[in-house]
């Protein structure tokens, strides 16, 4: 299974306050064991809400409205999405994760949608041939 | 927990006593003992050094125990010694560094050509993946009594002929890293091959084997085939969404959702190959598969596929390990970058070969080839052919309906 892991902002990054090079460097290790554990699919810091915009639906209306916006705990400050095999993973790796935020950080984890993947299914064409071909290949080397 | 710290647990076990087998029953003894200490006196402060402490004590009592093992013991003792030798954080590192090491060390000695593909497979997943024996049973549609005596015997075997825990030479590494690769992409086939009904655990199959793949990127990132495997499962998986229509039909590569498709996966894919062409050419079986699917995932229509670099690249393909099949697949790439004649002149080179005499993709492309070319009552006849040799429902269907469409043509 996937999950995103949201990093919620504090006033601190709304601020647009970098974190200092202790913290980066910590969690660099920490990315890097991510990376090494095959967990890791993506990950990214977020700019300050300032810099960000809505839009918002209203019907057939869209209407604009530059940040930033007001309630800082539910804005987002940065985010990853994992591979793991459980919720029970995820958050085990969530509380190795080095305290993202100098005050108090949260991380919020959410598991994603995986549509049926998997359906029922017949052997396609060409996925047969595929198959074939990796045996003949699977042969050949040894 | 233990699916966190299994891997490099047992890795660093076997990197102190020389032997897989008793590296993951000592694993599995420190963690009883985390089990019943942890709820008492609190999880430790770094849990994985915590559990290796405890392996080591472990292995140590067992050594001493054991007169067998005398000659381990002698290994043992010269191996303290040199980190005794070694200072504070200065050992942490190396300690670190030597983990990275033994992990790829125990993919090696679990992917060990002396095993069979079955037992390579569920040591493998038992102690790289940190799978139970239960969860590889169920993937694999075995029964779990099964599994554990194909592990139990798999470690004995290791441990009889006493196969050294280690990265092979350059002579074996060819060879003997084919056999690793083998494995993580055996395991994903497995799970792309699971249906509906399956128990879930088949499909997390690809998810595993991705995540193997991922993991060996990292610990022997210089190989380009490494790469070149990984790109392939992320960007096969990619399409898993697509391949499927909503009753369940399969749904083939051109007529796939492309919407659908993963394209973080994708995109992961195309730097793996990336990866693996700049580390000396996608040349290798498994880069070159890669490549042939990035050419898929590159078009954004199925229209505006590169027929011709996909031909090029399967004649690569042939001339790496020369197949009928693979020639197959090279007439129909050609017959789409230059035209129907020019692939049926290499599908008809084929129609001798003994290895496809009863493939009914022979002639189901061969129609296809001489249905475009406007030759009817030939193509029909080729598509029946087609149908007496295939088993297959869905294609049965799909050939009925070429037959009513040349015979209405």
């Amino acid at each position: 299974m996937r999950v995103m892991v949201l990093v919620k902002a504090t006033k601190e990054s709304e601020a647009g306050e970098m974190p200092n090079q202790e913290l980066l460097s910590e969690m660099g290790k920490f990315n890097e064991e991510l990376v090494k554990a095959g967990v890791m699919l993506a990950g990214e810091g977020l700019h300050p809400s300032s810099k960000g915009a809505r839009v918002e639906f209203s019907g057939a209306q869209r209407s604009v409205t530059d940040g930033p916006f007001a309630e800082t705990k539910e804005l987002v400050a940065g985010f990853w999405l994992w591979q793991v095999r459980s919720m029970d993973e995820a958050i085990e790796w969530a509380k190795r994760c080095p305290n993202p935020m100098e005050g108090g950080g949260v991380l919020e984890i959410r598991p994603v949608f995986e549509a049926e993947d998997f359906g029922d299914e017949f052997t396609p064409e060409l996925r047969e041939q595929e198959q074939r071909l990796r045996a003949e290949i699977a042969d050949r080397e040894q | 927990m233990w699916r966190i710290e299994a891997p490099r647990l047992i890795a660093g076990l076997a990197g102190f006593v020389r032997d897989v087998g008793l590296a993951e029953d000592l694993a599995q003894d420190a963690l009883v003992s985390a089990l019943e200490q942890w709820p008492d006196e609190g999880v430790p402060s770094n849990p994985g050094a915590w559990l290796m402490a405890v392996g080591k004590r472990r292995a140590i009592d067992r050594l001493r125990r054991g007169k067998v093992l005398e000659r381990k013991q002698e290994e043992l003792g010269r191996d303290l010694e040199m980190r005794q030798q070694e200072g504070g954080s200065e050992l942490d590192a190396a300690l670190d560094d030597g983990i990275e090491d033994d992990l790829l060390r125990l993919v090696f000695t679990t992917c060990h050509p002396m095993l069979s593909t079955e037992a390579r497979v569920a040591l493998t997943l038992r102690m790289l993946g940190g799978l139970t024996t239960g969860e590889i049973a169920r993937a694999f549609l075995v029964s779990e009594s099964t599994v554990a005596q194909r592990i139990v015997r798999a470690k004995r075997t290791l441990a009889e002929a006493d196969v050294p825990f280690e990265v092979p030479g350059n002579e074996e590494l060819p060879e003997r890293l084919s056999s690793v690769l083998e494995v993580i992409y055996l395991v994903f086939n497995e799970g792309y091959a699971a249906t509906a009904g399956d128990d879930w655990m088949r499909p997390a199959l690809c998810e595993e084997a991705l995540r193997l793949g991922r993991v060996l990127a990292e610990l022997a990132p210089q190989e380009s085939e490494v790469h070149g495997l990984v790109a392939l499962m992320e960007i096969q998986a990619s399409r898993s969404r697509a391949r499927v229509g909503p009753s369940g039909e399969p749904v083939l590569l051109l007529d796939q959702d492309r919407a659908r498709w993963d394209w973080l996966l994708i995109g992961r894919g195309l730097a793996a190959l990336e990866r693996a062409e700049a580390l000396g050419g996608a040349v290798g079986p498994y880069a070159l598969q890669a490549a042939i699917a990035a050419c898929h995932a590159r078009a954004r229509t199925a229209a505006e596929t590169d027929w011709a670099r996909i031909a090029a690249l399967y004649g690569a393909l042939a001339r790496l390990s020369p197949s009928p099949v693979v020639e197959l697949n090279r007439a129909v790439a050609v017959g789409m970058a230059s035209g129907p004649a020019a692939g049926l002149e290499l599908v008809d080179r084929l129609t001798s070969e003994p290895a496809l005499a009863a493939y009914h993709l022979l002639p189901s492309v061969r129609g296809d080839l001489l249905e475009k070319l406007g030759r009817l009552d030939e193509a029909r006849a080729e598509y029946e052919r087609a149908m007496s040799l295939t088993q297959n429902e869905a294609q049965r269907r799909l050939l009925t309906e070429r037959v009513a469409a040349c015979a209405a043509g």
